[in-house]
């Protein structure tokens, strides 16, 4: 595993090059920037063209998230938005985990002890990943509503689990296949037990990799959209489905808010890529290129 | 079983019977040649239940007469729902979209990309920052990007149509022609991973050995002499890698369209994954939408092996 906490580079440039990749890179981000900046906007100033970007920045459409203004004035109802933002955190943080406990030891065992058809098995997992999720909601959205589970946590997290489990497996073996085996060998040539070998020397060397494909799968799920908006019902709808149900009515869309709602949404996401960015070759394309 | 026995047994596996014979279940089930299927026999069990056998279901279903939201039991058609579907004018105009889309967004993701990361191929000051900025849309999720370009391609408040209208007469809607519809989605996809490419090529960039510049330095190879002999050769397998894993997955998109344009104008952005979702889920006619979803897996299926095929040759150079 590579101790580099960067995407690599060749060679050397200076401050000149900084200048025009700084400029390229605002450009490039100048969506997202332009997202948060509107969510900052209090309605007239997100409306002025030319683009303001001087204004006093108001935090009203963030309160506006999660209480909803009465028609008649007074009090506020809640959204719903933070229990959106918990079920998606929720959803996410035990499908991800339940997925990396039983994908990671399937790694464990297609890496080191592997079977007949080893291949195979590994093509036909990634197979159930790369599949469009079209095709795999249209008998799950039966079968679960024959099984009452439409709706449910249980429902959700288990396909959940079962979405994340083609990503944990081939990140978890890619780690297991990187590391030195003589250290193994040398501690079974000792006498350690294989579950030693796994515990004690294995799980140590790939924890930070493992902690990458969490917060990885986390993300993944956290943007799922398609399953999430034929799964979920009202009491475990996950955000970006509360985000289309948003702008679903088309007129008279708060831009001010659902800004808001895409920077509270979008701005973890932003901090994780900075901290994954090694892993991030890796973790975009399942684990199957490293280097 | 003491742990020296098993260490031996579990290295020399293939060749050597279990040290000592199993007097019990547990005995049996947990000896070293069954440690291997025992380890993935959770994932397994778990991609059966929850996808594996849902799609086999499915796939059975493609072959019968059956709506979702009717009780009648489904009637047996053989292969008349995939002769229905292949013959159906509708959805090759539909696999027609995914096909235009796919090609224009992968062709701008590789261009962009590959010129993104000749950019940030040297170190810099600042470059691991910057490198933030450009990198974080491909993690953003497809329908926060879908939402954002729905708010810029806004006719009165969107600032990419505002920016347009500033040079045409007219204002700028996108759901007013196919060419425009079909663009906008083109270019929130292409804008969203670009990113991806230019990792890969940079992962390429990097793998070039040194001293290949060095010998073309004092060959006095000129510029485009060091790309196409040096730099290429090291970044086409990776290039390769990028354009089927972008077919792969574009081939599929389904959200930015339904938030963007919903398949309009009429249904000329409508993808294949958007006509297969209103087969099931608007018309209920669950068999074909499972007929016309079979011919997109087997399309993936081809796709995703010729994507191993690529990366085990790749791993194979020297």
């Amino acid at each position: 595993m590579s101790r580099e906490r960067e995407v690599k580079a060749i060679g050397q440039a200076g401050w000149r090059r900084t200048f025009g990749a700084g400029i390229v890179s605002l450009a490039y981000f100048f969506p997202v920037f332009y997202i948060i900046m509107t969510a900052f906007k209090t309605r007239p100033d997100a409306l002025a063209m030319p683009i303001k970007f001087l204004f006093t920045p108001t935090l009203e459409n963030f309160y506006s998230v999660f209480v909803r203004a009465d028609i008649q004035g007074g009090g506020g109802t809640n959204s719903g938005f933070g229990l959106y933002f918990f079920n998606s955190l929720f959803i996410g943080g035990t499908s991800v985990f339940l997925a990396l406990i039983i994908g990671t030891s399937a790694a464990y065992g297609f890496s080191r002890f592997p079977l007949r058809g080893n291949d195979t098995y590994l093509f036909v997992i990634l197979t159930t990943r790369m599949l469009p999720p079209i095709i795999a909601i249209i008998p799950i959205f039966v079968l679960f509503r024959i099984f009452g589970l439409s709706g449910s946590y249980t429902g959700v997290i288990a396909l959940y689990t079962a979405f994340n489990l083609p990503f944990s497996i081939w990140m978890a073996k890619s780690f297991f296949d990187d590391l030195d085996r003589d250290i193994e060998d040398a501690a079974r040539m000792d006498g350690s037990s294989e579950w030693s070998v796994f515990r004690k020397i294995c799980l140590p060397q790939v924890y930070g990799g493992l902690a990458a494909t969490f917060v990885f799968a986390v993300i993944l799920t956290w943007n799922e959209f398609l399953f999430a908006l034929m799964l979920t019902g009202t009491e475990t709808r996950t955000v970006p489905v509360a985000i289309a149900r948003t702008i679903g009515g088309q007129v008279g869309v708060d831009w001010g808010l659902l800004s808001a709602i895409e920077t509270l949404f979008i701005i973890p996401v932003v901090i994780v890529t900075f901290l994954l960015q090694n892993q991030l070759l890796r973790g975009v394309t399942f684990g199957t290129i490293r280097k | 079983m003491t742990s020296a026995e098993s260490s031996v047994s579990a290295i020399e596996q293939d060749n050597r019977p279990p040290a000592r014979k199993a007097s019990s279940f547990v005995g049996w089930i947990m000896s070293p040649e069954r440690r291997g299927p025992l380890l993935i026999a959770p994932a397994i069990a778990t991609l059966f239940l929850v996808n594996i056998f849902p799609l086999m279901w499915s796939f059975g279903l493609s072959f019968f007469e059956y709506k979702a939201n009717r009780i009648a039991p489904p009637v047996f058609k053989g292969l008349t729902n995939y002769r229905d579907v292949l013959t159906d004018p509708e959805i090759w105009a539909r696999f027609q979209n995914t096909a235009l889309i796919v090609i224009g967004s992968v062709t701008l993701q590789l261009i962009v990309g590959f010129l993104l990361a000749l950019l940030f191929a040297q170190e810099f000051p600042l470059r691991r920052y910057l490198l933030m900025l450009v990198l974080s849309p491909m993690m953003l999720s497809l329908s926060a990007v879908g939402v954002f370009f729905k708010l810029f391609y806004d006719p009165t408040l969107g600032f990419i149509s505002r920016i347009i209208s500033m040079f045409t007469t007219d204002t700028f809607v996108i759901l007013s022609t196919p060419t425009r519809a079909i663009v906008a989605i083109v270019v929130a996809d292409a804008w969203m991973w670009s990113p991806f490419v230019m990792l890969l090529v940079l992962a390429g960039l990097v793998s070039v050995p040194k001293y290949l510049y060095e010998a073309a330095e004092i060959d006095r190879a000129g510029w485009w002499r060091r790309f196409t002999t040096i730099t290429f050769p090291y970044i086409r397998s990776l290039l390769l890698l990028a354009l089927l894993f972008r077919t792969i997955e574009t081939f599929k998109i389904f959200d930015i369209v339904y938030l963007l344009t919903e398949g309009g104008p009429g249904s000329s952005t409508e993808t294949a994954s958007v006509y297969v979702y209103r087969l099931a889920f608007q018309f209920f006619r669950t068999s074909q939408a499972s007929a016309m979803g079979y011919i997109m897996v087997f399309a993936v299926i081809v796709l995703t092996s010729l994507y191993l095929y690529a990366i085990q040759s790749r791993r194979s150079e020297p």
